[in-house]
């Protein structure tokens, strides 16, 4: 098999290269190297601790916010470093946004949860920030639930509601690249089902990165599948050719349930 | 006797025992009340309100000075104390986590959290009311501030821990700096407690008598002056009760229970405030 950087993606918007992290002096991943598709779902599956919510969380530098956490190597992003010290976080999670594990509405209302991150970076009248906020919604495929009661508090959505709200509140900033968490582990199947959909109807527009612990769910949506095993890369490659016929042994292994 | 008798009989008298000393804690509290309110409810009446502490020798009198007096302290204390109090818990909680001046700030405020207050008094009766020429409702402020602030620096920071990293984390991930996290995302979603914080804060100043005996002294006169020495209920209550006079005694007993009171109707709003945002 060829170096996993080497598969061809089309245009890539992130280039990882020989990325090293470290939590402390425990080292959490060797020698990462792929590409990310511009406008595709690339998704990233593996045993618990296999480090693929590291790797994403290297993308947005959220780890920067633990003092003992460090990555090495590159993450291109339009030519730039991301891990470089200069690089401005702030700026590079408004373009790279994540959507986490576990909804996490912002204490205040449903409209303001969606204008808070849109209000950072861009100065708009209540009229064009009201557009947005429906914008954000519709594209989240919550805007006929909430239409309604924009002034409630976002904390009074159910769970699949909250993470749809989450997912219009990271696309409301207008990023490039939506990470994706493990968005649908703590949801209900009908919950999965559309935020799935949600990917899909999404991954026109934005990049999409998404971890999940579900293989199933990762064949459905995803473009590409990257298998990850003890802070390595496995194999990574077309979803279809990976899920349908895997190069390495320990992928299949994974893939038909041998062990996980 | 067998094991599981024996162990019946281990439960009932360790129940027992507690409830012993919950009767005694709990008597001496009633105790307490029902004194206060024999002989302070009495006094309270319109004059009480509304008339300035007597002179020696005359009759009635009332105790407006004294209450104005500690309400204009205690309301500056709590203007003072709740910003540099707020942010220094942010600093401690969000800023400082590893820092060694972060690590300092914590034990330092640990420690003036168990500084006797008459301490603060005569820290403040040298620094402010020595030199800066006599005493005052300022100097009072400050000694009372001085008392309040590690209160509210402790309760931020410990109410902002509670924040679940995830919520932390998700503001970040939108592009939002440190500052902007801090007070529109975590300090909102802890917004009950900390105001909590604050009225246990302004629960705990009010009946403080030490740390005004150096600085705001006290004035026979009804005063707004900030500036000269302002009649409070604590130090009035400690000189009337001591006195002579019948009347005297009596309005000492009426500003115990009036803070009291106080103290009571804070702790209840706050215990209110906490639990109603507890089950949101």
């Amino acid at each position: 098999m060829s170096a996993p950087h080497s598969i061809h993606v089309g245009d890539a918007i992130l280039e990882v290269r020989d990325l090293n992290f470290f939590y402390g002096d425990f080292r959490g991943l060797t020698n990462v190297s792929l590409n990310i598709a511009k406008s595709q779902v690339t998704a990233f599956i593996g045993p618990s601790g296999c480090g693929k919510s590291t790797l994403l969380r290297t993308f947005n530098r959220m780890y920067d916010l633990y003092p003992g956490q460090r990555a090495e190597g590159q993450i291109n992003f339009h030519g730039k470093n991301l891990l470089e010290k200069k690089q401005d976080v702030n700026l590079v999670r408004a373009k790279i946004g994540m959507v986490f594990q576990k909804p996490t509405p912002f204490p205040m209302t449903i409209y303001e949860n969606i204008a808070f991150g849109v209000r950072l970076y861009e100065r708009l009248s209540k009229s064009e920030m009201d557009d947005r906020v429906e914008w954000a919604l519709k594209k989240a495929a919550i805007w006929e639930e909430t239409k309604n009661k924009l002034q409630q508090s976002g904390l009074s959505l159910s769970g699949g509601q909250q993470q749809r709200l989450c997912i219009a509140r990271t696309i409301a900033v207008k990023p490039e690249i939506v990470l994706l968490d493990e968005p649908t582990s703590a949801l209900d199947p009908i919950s999965t089902a559309k935020i799935e959909e949600l990917i899909n109807e999404l991954k026109t527009e934005y990049t999409i990165a998404i971890v999940t612990h579900n293989m199933q769910q990762a064949a459905r949506i995803s473009d590409f599948t990257a298998f990850m095993y003890l802070g390595e890369l496995v194999e990574f490659g077309k979803t279809d050719e990976l899920f349908v016929k895997p190069q390495k042994q320990q992928t299949e292994d994974y893939i038909t349930g041998r062990f996980g | 006797m067998d094991l599981y008798a024996r162990r019946i009989l281990t439960n009932r008298v360790g129940i027992a025992l507690s409830m012993v000393a919950m009767a005694f804690g709990l008597a001496a509290l009633m105790w307490i009340l029902w004194t206060l309110f024999y002989n302070g409810f009495s006094a309270l009446s319109w004059d009480f309100f509304t008339q300035d502490t007597p002179a020696p020798g005359s009759e009635g009198g009332g105790l407006r000075n004294a209450i104005v007096g500690t309400l204009m302290i205690v309301g500056v204390t709590t203007l003072v104390s709740t910003p540099i109090g707020i942010l220094a818990g942010i600093y401690l909680a969000e800023f400082g986590t590893t820092s060694r001046f972060a690590a300092a700030t914590r034990f330092v405020t640990d420690i003036m959290l168990s500084a006797p207050s008459i301490v603060v008094g005569l820290f403040v009766y040298a620094l402010a009311v020595a030199t800066l020429g006599g005493f005052s409702g300022w100097a009072g402020s400050l000694a009372l501030s001085l008392i309040a602030i590690p209160v509210v620096v402790r309760t931020t920071e410990n109410m902002l821990l509670l924040v679940p990293s995830s919520l932390r984390e998700a503001a970040f991930a939108v592009g939002a700096p440190r500052w902007k996290v801090s007070l529109s995302i975590t300090l909102r979603a802890v917004k009950a407690g900390v105001v909590t914080g604050i009225l246990l804060a302004i629960a705990r100043v009010l009946g403080e008598t030490a740390p005004l005996l150096f600085t705001a002294l006290n004035n026979q006169f009804y005063s707004t002056n900030m500036s000269q020495p302002m009649g409070n209920l604590p130090v009035v209550i400690f000189q009337f009760a001591m006195s002579p006079y019948d009347n005297w005694v009596s309005l000492a007993w009426g500003g115990a229970l009036l803070i009291a009171l106080l103290v009571l109707g804070i702790n209840v709003v706050a215990r209110v405030l906490f639990r109603k945002k507890s089950s949101d």
